[in-house]
């Protein structure tokens, strides 16, 4: 067989289980195909000796007939997560040469199933960003590029180089993490298909936190059905997470059916934007008929509050962020700056912070800081945490009304130039418009890709399901991904 | 609600960042700007509404108070930048 890297996982783990392929020839393939790839910026850290011991050991996993779906199956990791005796240091300077003593539960239990970890992927500074452009590592870089254009995109982010990776088969799926957006948006900047899980349904334990209230990990892949298998194996209850949910994970693969007759979608008023693209729009309408075609019944819903998620959401994640980040103090591990004389235990926390930490992620834990601090809490975070009350109400309201699914635009624009919106970082934030009430919420969404703009980048959808409805949602997803047909692929330029 | 320098220089502290004296201006215009995106919140009437603690109604698990993990010493100073005699060194906190 050739070109191995560019199977899906589906693909792939029947090749394997028929004796077609190794996981070894899988492997080499995928790391062939990354190192032929530094121009994207994808991978950060490459694991190849610990991949292919892997994969050897998965080839015999799947002779001994003992195969997990994921057994074999070369993947990349997200830098966020804690990966034992790999470098793990959420694309920040305040973490480097940080080496994890343990393995996250999420990519432990990928690495239980046999899935083979090729290397840690590129993102945004501790997954602060919407374009990868915060990263320490510099920039991650789409591999899609606009008509004959020759200025470099940005995949997205955080997520950026597990998207990036996906799209120009470096691995077979990757592992995203998304706290507003940042595995939907990358997946529709990319063409890729991006789970974000119900929050709860992926413990977080080992990955480096953001604001654990909205934190959420996910599957990034080249199918619908890829995101079944892979989230599958990548959910589960954890008791080292308090807030991890002890629920049975369903066979979702199973309940791809593609029937969707009678399903009730939704298609929230409020997310017709102003200065939305016209393609947009028109991507939606069409996706909207296309699950109408597929025998759901399409109503239009409103969900009053959603102006207001996105600033609700820039209080609560730095809120929470500036109390997750105060860990990184140059103490216990990381960065520490070198002290002038006289220096006392103050000094050595700013200035440690003041270089280990970018811009972007200076700027978010003062600005939690700041809405934490005394005589701003109420106006601010609890205020923020009452507009999340009502937002996460504007669902509930929906679903009791027999909606099963909310259909929506993925992003307000195909994937944009890097370097284009740095300076504003109000402009940036706004990428998370269509993402972040899910995240407030709590609900699964999933982002698939259904068409191509003008310039020939790929554009995205996003349905939202009901709360631990994941095997629902994906079944409308993959009825969507049906219908649209999306096969196009970014021409190699790297 | 603007903020002006000194109340830039003041979170900074709390933060426990340093910003050099010349940053400060530009570091409070941000905070200016993203604070009136923030500022659309009080539009809102939430005067009945309780603030979310927790997104998916659940009740946390309890266990046993009993020692679960432990005896990694050498795991927990591992990545330390500076670990002596089995402890954190930090500059001294006392004069």
């Amino acid at each position: 067989m050739s070109d191995l890297n560019k199977l899906t996982i589906a693909e792939a783990r029947d090749a394997l289980r028929k004796g077609e392929t190794t996981s070894v020839a899988l492997t080499e393939a995928c790391l062939a195909a990354i190192d032929g790839a530094d121009a994207l910026g994808a991978f950060v850290h490459k694991t190849p000796d610990l991949a292919l011991e892997r994969a050897k050991a998965a080839d015999a996993r799947i002779a001994a007939g003992d195969a997990p779906d994921m057994c074999g199956i070369p993947v990349g990791i997200k830098d966020l997560f804690c990966t034992e005796g790999v470098p793990s240091q959420a694309a920040s300077k305040i973490l480097e040469g940080f080496l994890p003593q343990y393995e996250s539960t999420v990519s432990g239990q990928l690495k239980d199933a046999g899935a083979v970890m090729l290397g840690k992927l590129n993102m945004d500074e501790f997954a602060m960003g919407s374009s990868n452009e915060t990263s320490v590592y510099g920039n991650a870089v789409n591999p899609w590029k606009a008509g004959n254009g020759e200025d470099l995109l940005t995949p997205g982010g955080s997520s950026g180089g597990s998207a990036s990776a996906v799209a120009a088969d470096l691995c077979l799926a990757a592992t995203g993490t998304d706290t507003g957006g940042s595995i939907r948006q990358p997946a529709a900047f990319t063409g890729t298909v991006g789970l974000k899980p119900t929050y709860g349904r992926c413990s977080r334990w080992g990955i480096v936190a953001f604001a654990s209230s909205l934190d959420q990990a996910g599957p990034m892949t080249k199918t619908v059905r890829d995101a079944a298998i892979m989230g599958r194996a990548m959910m589960g209850h954890d008791p080292k997470d308090s807030t991890s949910a002890d629920l049975a994970v369903p066979d979702f693969e199973a309940m791809l059916t593609g029937d969707i007759r009678g399903k009730v979608i939704g298609i929230p008023e409020e997310y017709r934007m102003d200065g939305m693209p016209e393609e947009i729009e028109t991507l939606w309408h069409q996706g909207a008929e296309m699950l109408r075609d597929a025998g759901a019944e399409i109503r239009d819903i409103s969900l009053p509050h959603t102006k207001y998620a996105l600033p609700a959401y820039y209080v609560i994640a730095p809120a929470e962020a500036s109390s997750n980040l105060a860990r990184y103090d140059g103490v216990r591990f990381g960065h520490r700056a070198k002290l002038g004389h006289g220096d006392g235990i103050t000094e050595m926390y700013e200035k440690t912070r003041a270089e280990g930490f970018g811009a972007e992620v200076q700027r978010r834990v003062m600005i939690g800081t700041y809405v934490l601090s005394a005589g701003f809490y109420d106006a601010y975070y609890n205020r923020a945490r009452k507009v999340r009350a009502l937002i996460k109400k504007d669902f509930d309201d929906v679903f009791a009304e027999g909606v099963d699914s909310i259909l929506t635009p993925a992003t307000p624009s195909a994937a944009f130039e890097l370097g284009k919106e740095v300076s504003d970082p109000v402009e940036m934030y706004l990428n998370d418009v269509f993402t972040v009430t899910v995240n407030l919420a709590g609900l699964p969404g999933v982002a698939v890709p259904t068409g191509l703009d003008a310039q020939g980048l790929p554009l995205g959808l996003q349905l939202i399901g009901r709360p631990w409805e994941e095997g629902d949602l994906l079944n409308t997803a993959y009825a969507l991904e049906n219908a649209a047909g999306f096969v196009a692929k970014p021409a190699k330029w790297w | 609600m603007s903020i002006d320098i000194e109340t830039a220089a003041r979170v900074a502290k709390l933060a426990r960042i340093k910003v050099e004296e010349e940053d400060l201006p530009a570091l409070a215009g941000e905070f200016n700007a993203i604070l009136g995106f923030i500022e659309q919140l009080q539009e809102l009437n939430v005067d009945d509404v309780e603030p979310m603690t927790s997104v998916t109604p659940m009740r946390l698990k309890r266990r046993e108070d009993v020692v679960t993990d432990g005896n990694q010493q050498a795991k927990v100073l591992a990545n330390a930048p500076d670990a002596r005699e089995g402890f954190f060194a930090v500059p001294k906190v006392v004069e």
